[in-house]
């Protein structure tokens, strides 16, 4: 049989329409595009896709039950590996990816694995398929801090064994990344993530909203006193960076998790109707070249009154960090990218607000420690961007209040918690995982993170208990 | 839903609520406070511990009606969302004279700090200042726990009129002070923090930026504090006085000011 390279693509909304409301912009597969896209699968002997995913699902295995028009015993199947197919289907890099390494790839034209899977999250969704599973309670209790992608995917592995697992989370809503980062029209919130999170409620996960550990109680607490067995902390690593260039301070200028929180988190992205104000002008500009920065310019571009909103990155596209699909999507919706720029300093208004970034060009000169070529200011290259607001992207730090409220719990010098490979942190039963071990990363990499942990907690949980 | 168990009007539109909330009332301590949404919708507001009672597992909170928020806040029967307690506490020590200055509602979040000074050893002055007698509050409670309490009104209808900072200057020109601790309107802050400075006595003030989940991810709260920026929420609230930007808070406090009233006026 030929080989076909004829990758389905996803149905999208149209960018002249997109760019004015917060709806999904990828709109999914139809079940006659997925079982099209499924009959591209070469089901391989050696499926080389299952090596490029972080937590090695057994993608041909459900492709199979797409192709075989079972889409029931796809979800069966992909639930085995992931907890949460309709959020990774949805915001995975399968580019660097299960795609990279699909054989077809070779060829240009991997199979659209991560349309698929989001086709079967959708499909469970759609069709409220419970998680079947026999759970068979041992009567220990895990604490799981924080409910983002990693919180999440360690408390569903660790319930499915039998332990009571409780989630704690120190914003009013649950989800962590999922609810205050990524916005709707990528991640849509009621549609998508209450759906996976009330997945594992029904599972008979607890959650606790409302509750900071390190405050409200300290994990060190959690074992000794509450009587957790073991403790997974994912807490993230939202804790924002700036350039520490003057103005900062003005006015609208903002960090992407404040923008991004405003407009997620506290839905102010629906205007007056929201009691949480953003304030956007007619033109923004968006510091970064990420995921971050993309998200953060196109809910910009999306507000009521946006004329322009400028990203301004210092490298050049090639070394940007985004997905390409972020990407492309952002420059069909007319985003003003200003590649090898930086800003050295805002400029306010006398009643302090931003009202311009006074910016250099750079060129690229020798690679840096990261391996892409360092950008050098080009001399004499100074001019202005005139902006109403800024949302500053640059990535984020660590977030302080775990490390210093649990004494004898060892950090890097940046803050990061350290474990083994395992996720055991210094503290014998407390684990960590995702971006507060790793730095800022991605979903599926925190998500596998958490099911690791999970496991090496059960392992040592079942080897005391033996 | 965090109960309330009681709920006090203290001056015009300044309620003082107890709420029952355990966890919090358990291991807060003097200079805490809490993150607040009063109801689904909500925006999320810092306010701080006034005082909490663990064995009966509450908390109390003092707040003025200005806003949308607050507005939300006095018509509830419970509070959705509380978190906390968020912050440093205060640090205390025995200075020796110390005396706490508070402007307005600015006195709620002074008294902890007030009581956890007096009761480390320190000669303690309170220095209250309010529009009118009207709108003083705590004064009971901080005469109870202060060697001296001296008064200030705008208008004269109580205590001295003029300023706090008009019955701080003889303390501070008779040498009768080794620390100054000042909670209440920038303006207040500042001019205390500018009076102290040629004295070289020690001023802490508590800084009240604007603030979303209150747990350092978001950066909204920060101030420019010695020329770095530190984060209100997780790095203060309480900073040196005679190091903290004052004009960069006020200025900042101020970013929403035509989306509140407009907010505001949409629910009047």
């Amino acid at each position: 049989m030929p080989l076909n390279l004829n990758r389905v693509s996803m149905p999208e909304q149209e960018p002249g329409q997109r760019r004015h409301n917060f709806q999904e912009v990828n709109l999914g597969l139809t079940p006659e595009l997925a079982r099209a896209e499924a009959s591209r699968c070469l089901f391989c002997k050696r499926p080389t896709c299952i090596d490029g995913c972080p937590v090695g699902i057994n993608i041909p295995f459900f492709i199979q039950a797409i192709l075989d028009d079972s889409p029931e015993e796809a979800v069966r199947r992909i639930r085995m590996d992931n907890s949460l197919p309709a959020i990774c289907g949805r915001v995975c890099p399968q580019e660097i990816q299960c795609e990279k390494t699909c054989v077809l790839n070779k060829k240009g034209a991997p199979v659209a694995i991560g349309a698929l899977e989001r086709y079967v999250g959708d499909y469970a969704i759609r069709e409220c398929l419970a998680t079947e599973c026999n759970i068979t309670e041992n009567g220990l209790k895990v604490a799981v801090v924080g409910s983002g992608p990693s919180g999440l995917s360690c408390a569903g592995e660790l319930r499915k064994l039998g332990y009571a697992v409780t989630v704690f989370e120190a914003l009013h809503e649950l989800g962590g990344v999922l609810t205050y980062g990524i916005p709707e029209f990528r991640l849509p919130k009621e549609a998508v993530v209450q759906v996976e999170i009330d997945t594992l409620k029904a599972l008979g996960v607890e959650f606790k909203t409302n509750h900071l550990v390190g405050k409200t109680s300290l994990a060190a607490d959690l074992l000794d006193k509450d009587g957790y067995a073991a403790v997974y902390i994912a807490t993230g690593a939202g804790y924002p960076q700036f350039m520490q260039i003057p103005g900062e301070d003005l006015n609208y200028v903002y960090s992407a998790n404040e923008f991004l929180t405003r407009m997620n988190l506290m839905r102010a992205y629906k205007g007056d109707a929201a009691a949480t104000p953003v304030f956007t002008g007619r033109r923004v500009g968006v510091i970064g070249g990420g995921n971050t920065a993309m998200d953060a310019a196109r809910c910009a571009l999306r507000m009521p009154g946006v004329e322009k909103v400028s990203l301004i990155y210092r490298r050049s596209e090639n070394e940007m960090p985004a997905r390409i699909e972020e990407v492309k999507h952002a420059k069909e919706e007319g985003i003003d990218f200003q590649f090898l720029t930086a800003p050295v300093e805002y400029l306010g208004t006398a009643e302090g607000a931003v009202r311009a970034a006074r910016c250099v060009r750079m060129e690229l000169g020798e690679p840096d420690a990261s391996g892409r070529r360092r950008p050098v200011v080009i001399p004499g290259s100074e001019f202005k961007i005139d902006v109403d607001a800024v949302v500053v992207a640059i990535g984020t730090q660590a977030n302080p209040i775990i490390a210093q409220t649990t004494p004898g719990l060892a950090t890097n010098k940046w803050g990061y918690i350290i474990t083994d490979e395992n996720g055991l942190t210094s503290i014998r039963h407390i684990y960590a995982g995702g971006d507060i071990v790793s730095g800022a990363a991605t979903v599926i990499l925190a998500m596998g993170a958490g099911r690791n942990a999970a496991r090496a907690i059960h392992e040592k949980l079942s080897e005391m208990a033996s | 839903m965090f109960e309330l168990i009681s709920k006090n009007l203290l001056a015009p539109a300044v309620w003082r609520y107890t709420v029952k909330a355990p966890e919090i009332a358990a291991k807060r301590r003097a200079g805490n406070f809490v993150i607040v949404r009063p109801k689904e919708g909500s925006e999320r507001i810092p306010l701080t511990i006034v005082s909490s009672d663990p064995q009966a597992g509450t908390i109390d909170i003092i707040f003025q009606v200005v806003g949308a928020t607050t507005m939300d806040l006095s018509e509830t029967d419970g509070i959705l969302d509380i978190v906390g307690p968020l912050g440093h506490p205060t640090h205390i020590e025995k200075f020796g004279r110390a005396a706490v200055v508070g402007g307005g509602v600015g006195i709620a979040p002074l008294l902890p700090i007030a009581e956890a000074l007096k009761q480390a050893g320190n000669n303690l002055t309170a220095i209250l200042g309010a529009r009118s007698s009207e709108f003083l509050i705590l004064e009971e409670e901080m005469a109870a726990i202060s060697d001296g309490l001296l008064i200030a009104t705008d208008d004269g209808s109580q205590g001295q009129k003029g300023l706090v900072t008009d019955v701080l200057q003889p303390l501070l020109e008779q040498g009768a002070l080794d620390f100054v601790l000042a909670v209440g309107p920038v303006v207040m802050m500042k001019a205390v923090s500018e009076l102290t400075r040629p004295y070289r006595v020690k001023t802490m003030v508590s800084l009240n930026p604007l603030m979303i989940d209150g747990t350092g991810m978001c950066g909204v709260c920060r101030c420019r504090v010695d020329g770095q920026t530190r984060f209100a929420c997780v790095d203060g609230p309480e900073f040196d006085g005679h190091q903290v930007d004052f004009g960069s808070l006020s200025r900042r406090l101020s970013m929403y000011k035509a989306e509140e009233n407009k907010r505001r006026e949409a629910r009047n």
